[in-house]
């Protein structure tokens, strides 16, 4: 297939390949309305998708967003593939290039504007509205490509449906109303006539494009529902999928980096001459903030660098570390926040957590060419306009004359999102140093755990005032470390809430960690919940219950959660079970965590449930998937994880100090979907908010100690 | 310096310096790129292979510790265009997300495997101890179980669509 242009997929026609385009649907959200757009779409910006079907009945979806295991690819052409009637097992998917026409700002629009189609006003929450500060972007995270992008599929399915219906009546000599369309089939009954979409491809395109398709009931869904293997996984077991990091080039050298320790520090000197005597290597580059060595194999770029002592300065920040940082934070707090003065009991708690790395497991990697003006790039990225246009930023370069190839992520949990691509810039860099020999940079994980861009740390200081009943009168916190509408909102029917935030600024660089805000005010509040039953003398689960008159969606995940736990049955000594709940990214997860505390303080999370209101599942085995992940990675975190800063710097360099969870420590995890029918929510982060807090609050129930301050390792959980 | 060792059945000469690791003759001069790199320290597990029917983990291991031996990566785990019964058992139990760390997984459980046919959780947890941040273990575990019991293809179907999948939804077709 030859060079992608916004024009030669648009409208109808022949495609390159040979096949037919049956349509393409670029949506444009207008108020009040969703209308196709024929011809000129693309030149308009914001092309959906489109959908081709080919003579041998092939049905292909382009999808506008990456796949990094989240499966949204696969509940996006299930989104259009329900609508279209087609035969799923002829389904195939691409994703689109990162070419502007595929921008899908018209995602983050369509949630900010004043008016909006009442299935996509729906969808309005505040992580979106934090994304959609990004204007411009291809971005996939926010837990947003299904919700987002979906009804954009399904109108674009609908719109096919019609027109290949329209071309099969036409066909038949029939009405329309009479055919009927299935598994890529439209059907006469009664003349007994029938064709496949293959066979109508061609007529279908010449019929106009409907400008308001009709949607079908849900109720009727075939597809939708029902568990699809995702099309990412064949090539994920046999090593053939190939990643940023995997990327090669004829001719192409290799670079290893070693960045200025503390952010924001510069190169102040280095002696290139240790490296330049190593074999293989072909330059070593000084960059402003680091300094590469560029080989003829990765491994001697390694060996390279490592012969170098670069010096750098600490840009004032040489005394900063965590404690100054969290006293900082401390500071800022002040005093508790005051409560009513008629209260028959004030309970007090600070809470705190660290920063956090991303560490996916595919270190940066990026690679690139510059020649004449123009460059290629080829990156694993979340969101490839951007990604270009830091390359473009890094070159001086007008962001029309760099192309770049987003490659399959190794991981993403926002690390590669916008404002996040040092790593593309660095290799920009390189490469222009090295122009035109293209070369492949690849971090080391030391260079990926001191460089990146942390869950802020953060504290809290929270109180609450309780009535005689032992129901809260108030409760309120001052917070440092960032919290928004989303992450600060609480189930609870508490008359009176009193959230500030309290600034104490830091050169750490920070940026969205799985869950953004929710990571640590899920932490906060559902502990600090915890802690106004125990005052109250209330169970956990019956005081939150009893608290959420009026949200029935709430209550509903927790007493499923609650049920799947078998909570209240009696535990030996030394167990405990412990509840949480968080709504994040338009999804409500529950969860029930059961653990074991032995009496030298050993801990143990045997079980997870997890019950979970996403309005309803597109693909219910690979939305289980991403709750059971979101448990696991909330969980590592939450038991191990901890970036800490000394000298300016980030301590810990690779997985030996900065652990992860592993098999033996992995809980069994089950996930049940609740099927509310509310707006579609998002799956790739709610299931880590509730985590932390589950665990803690099982903690407390099995030995009485309180952890307030995470990760958990830190904490002495012994009953001497 | 030439080094021979037998990769996927074939016999290789590398012209590499004797202390580089493994993972990157696999990747680098072998174009192998299925080994993946994680840590450079034999951490995470990414980089695992089999080396005489061993799991290894290749980061840290110079090929010339490795001369003469015989060397399987996920490439060539299949078998006469068959799948190997973890692989499939991945499919079958949609254990991969990111998919990253999964070649390094099925490497360390197939040598589990091989070793013991129906292991216990308490054989997983101490034989399979690599890193997925993704969060998968549960999944693997599962797979692992399947494979041991001997269940068969859980889902017919769902594999016959997800192999046709594979071949249509070609990830390179799109650099055109």
């Amino acid at each position: 297939m030859g060079e992608w242009t916004r024009r030669a997929f648009i409208g109808a026609g022949t495609l390159a390949g040979g096949g037919f385009v049956l349509g393409i649907a670029g949506l444009v959200i207008a108020p009040g309305r969703h209308g196709l757009v024929s011809a000129d779409a693309a030149d308009k910006g914001e092309l959906t998708t489109w959908i081709t079907v080919t003579p041998d009945d092939l049905v292909t979806i382009l999808i506008p967003h990456c796949e990094m295991g989240q499966g949204s690819q696969t509940g996006l052409a299930m989104m259009a593939a329900e609508e279209m009637e087609a035969d799923w097992d002829r389904v195939r998917i691409e994703e689109a290039p990162a070419l502007d026409a595929y921008a899908n700002a018209y995602m983050l629009r369509a949630f900010t504007g004043d008016s909006m189609p009442a299935p996509v006003g729906r969808a309005l929450d505040y992580g979106a509205y934090r994304l959609a500060r990004w204007f411009g972007t291809q971005a996939t995270g926010g837990s947003l490509a299904v919700r987002g992008t979906g009804y954009g599929m399904q109108v674009a399915g609908a719109a096919a449906r019609e027109m290949l219906l329209a071309a099969g009546a036409e066909r038949f000599g029939v009405p329309a109303e009479e055919c009927e369309i299935a598994r890529s089939r439209v059907t006469h009954a009664w003349s007994r006539q029938s064709a496949s979409f293959g066979d109508l491809a061609k007529a279908a395109a010449a019929i106009p494009a409907p400008s308001s398709p009709r949607l079908k009931d849900p109720d009727a869904y075939t597809i939708r529902r029902t568990a699809k293997p995702r099309f990412d996984i064949p090539p994920k077991v046999d090593g053939s999928a190939r990643y940023g990091i995997d990327f090669t080039l004829p001719g192409m050298l290799y670079a290893a980096v070693d960045i200025a320790p503390v952010e924001g520090g510069r190169l102040v000197s280095v002696d290139p001459a240790p490296a330049r005597a190593m074999p293989g290597v072909a330059e070593v580059v000084e960059l402003e903030n680091a300094v590469a060595v560029v080989a003829d194999s990765y491994w001697r770029a390694r060996k390279a660098l490592a012969a170098l002592s670069p010096a750098y300065d600490d840009a004032g920040h040489g005394e900063v570390s965590s404690e100054t940082i969290f006293a900082a934070f401390d500071e800022a707090l002040g005093a508790a926040p005051e409560m009513p003065a008629d209260a028959a009991q004030v309970v007090t708690a600070d809470y705190r957590v660290p920063f956090l790395a991303h560490a996916t497991m595919e270190p940066m990697a990026c690679t690139a060419r510059v020649e004449g003006g123009r460059a290629e790039v080829w990156a694993g990225t979340q969101d490839p306009l951007n990604a270009r246009s830091a390359a473009a930023n890094a070159l001086d370069l007008d962001t029309g004359q760099v192309h770049l190839t987003n490659l399959m992520l190794g991981g993403g949990y926002g690390r590669r999102l916008p404002f996040c691509f040092d790593y593309v810039d660095l290799a920009a860099r390189i490469a222009q140093a090295m122009s035109p020999t293209p070369v492949k940079l690849v971090w080391s994980r030391e260079n990926d755990i001191q460089h990146d861009y942390y869950r802020p740390a953060a504290m809290c200081r929270c109180a609450g005032a309780l009535a005689d009943d032992g129901r809260p009168l108030a409760v309120g916190a001052h917070y440092a470390g960032g919290g928004d509408r989303e992450s600060l909102f609480m189930p609870y029917s508490i008359p009176d809430r009193r959230f500030d935030a309290r600034g104490a600024s830091h050169h750490i660089r920070e940026g969205a960690w799985r869950s953004v805000l929710n990571s640590q005010h899920g932490f906060f509040k559902e502990s600090f919940i915890d802690e106004l039953a125990h005052a109250a003398g209330r169970d956990p689960y019956e005081y939150r219950r009893l608290l959420m008159d009026g949200r029935p969606r709430f209550r509903a995940a927790l007493d499923r959660a609650a049920e799947m736990a078998g909570w209240g049955r009696p535990l030996p000594e030394g167990e405990g079970r412990g509840i949480a709940i968080a709504e994040s990214f338009g999804s409500i997860v529950a969860q029930v965590a059961h653990v074991a505390v032995s009496p030298q303080g050993g801990l143990r999370v045997h079980n997870v449930w997890a019950a979970v209101d996403c309005g309803d599942v597109v693909n219910p085995d690979s939305a289980a998937a991403q709750i059971e992940g979101g448990v696991v990675f909330g969980l590592s975190a939450a038991l191990l994880g901890e970036i800490t800063i000394a000298e300016g710097r980030v301590v810990e360099s690779n997985f030996r100090d900065h652990q992860m969870i592993h098999m033996a420590d992995a809980p069994d995890v089950r996930v049940e979907f609740i099927r509310s029918g509310e707006r579609l929510g998002g799956l790739g982060e709610p299931g880590v908010p509730p985590v932390a807090p589950a665990v803690t609050n099982a903690i407390f129930a099995a030995t009485g100690v309180r952890v307030r301050d995470l990760p958990i390792k830190n904490q002495d959980l012994s009953r001497a | 310096m030439a080094i021979t060792l037998t990769v996927n059945g074939q016999a290789r000469t590398v012209d590499v310096e004797p202390d580089t690791p493994l993972l990157w003759v696999l990747r680098d001069t072998l174009g192998l790129t299925g080994t993946r790199f994680g840590c450079g320290i034999a951490a995470c597990g990414a980089c695992t292979v089999h080396v005489d029917g061993r799991a290894v983990r290749t980061c840290t291991v110079p090929v010339s510790a490795v001369e003469g031996m015989s060397i399987t990566t996920i490439e060539g785990l299949a078998r006469d265009g068959r799948l190997h019964a973890v692989q499939q058992a991945w499919i079958d139990h949609q254990v991969p997300q990111c998919g990253y760390c999964q070649s390094g997984m099925i490497m360390a459980a197939s040598a589990l495997l091989a070793q013991r046919p129906d292991p216990s959780d308490a054989q997983i947890d101490a034989a399979v101890t690599n890193i997925c941040r993704c969060g998968t273990f549960v999944r693997v575990r599962r797979a692992i179980h399947a494979v041991g019991k001997g269940d068969a293809v859980a889902n017919r179907n769902a594999v016959a669509n997800s192999d046709a999948i594979a071949k249509g939804g070609n990830t390179e077709a799109r650099h055109g």
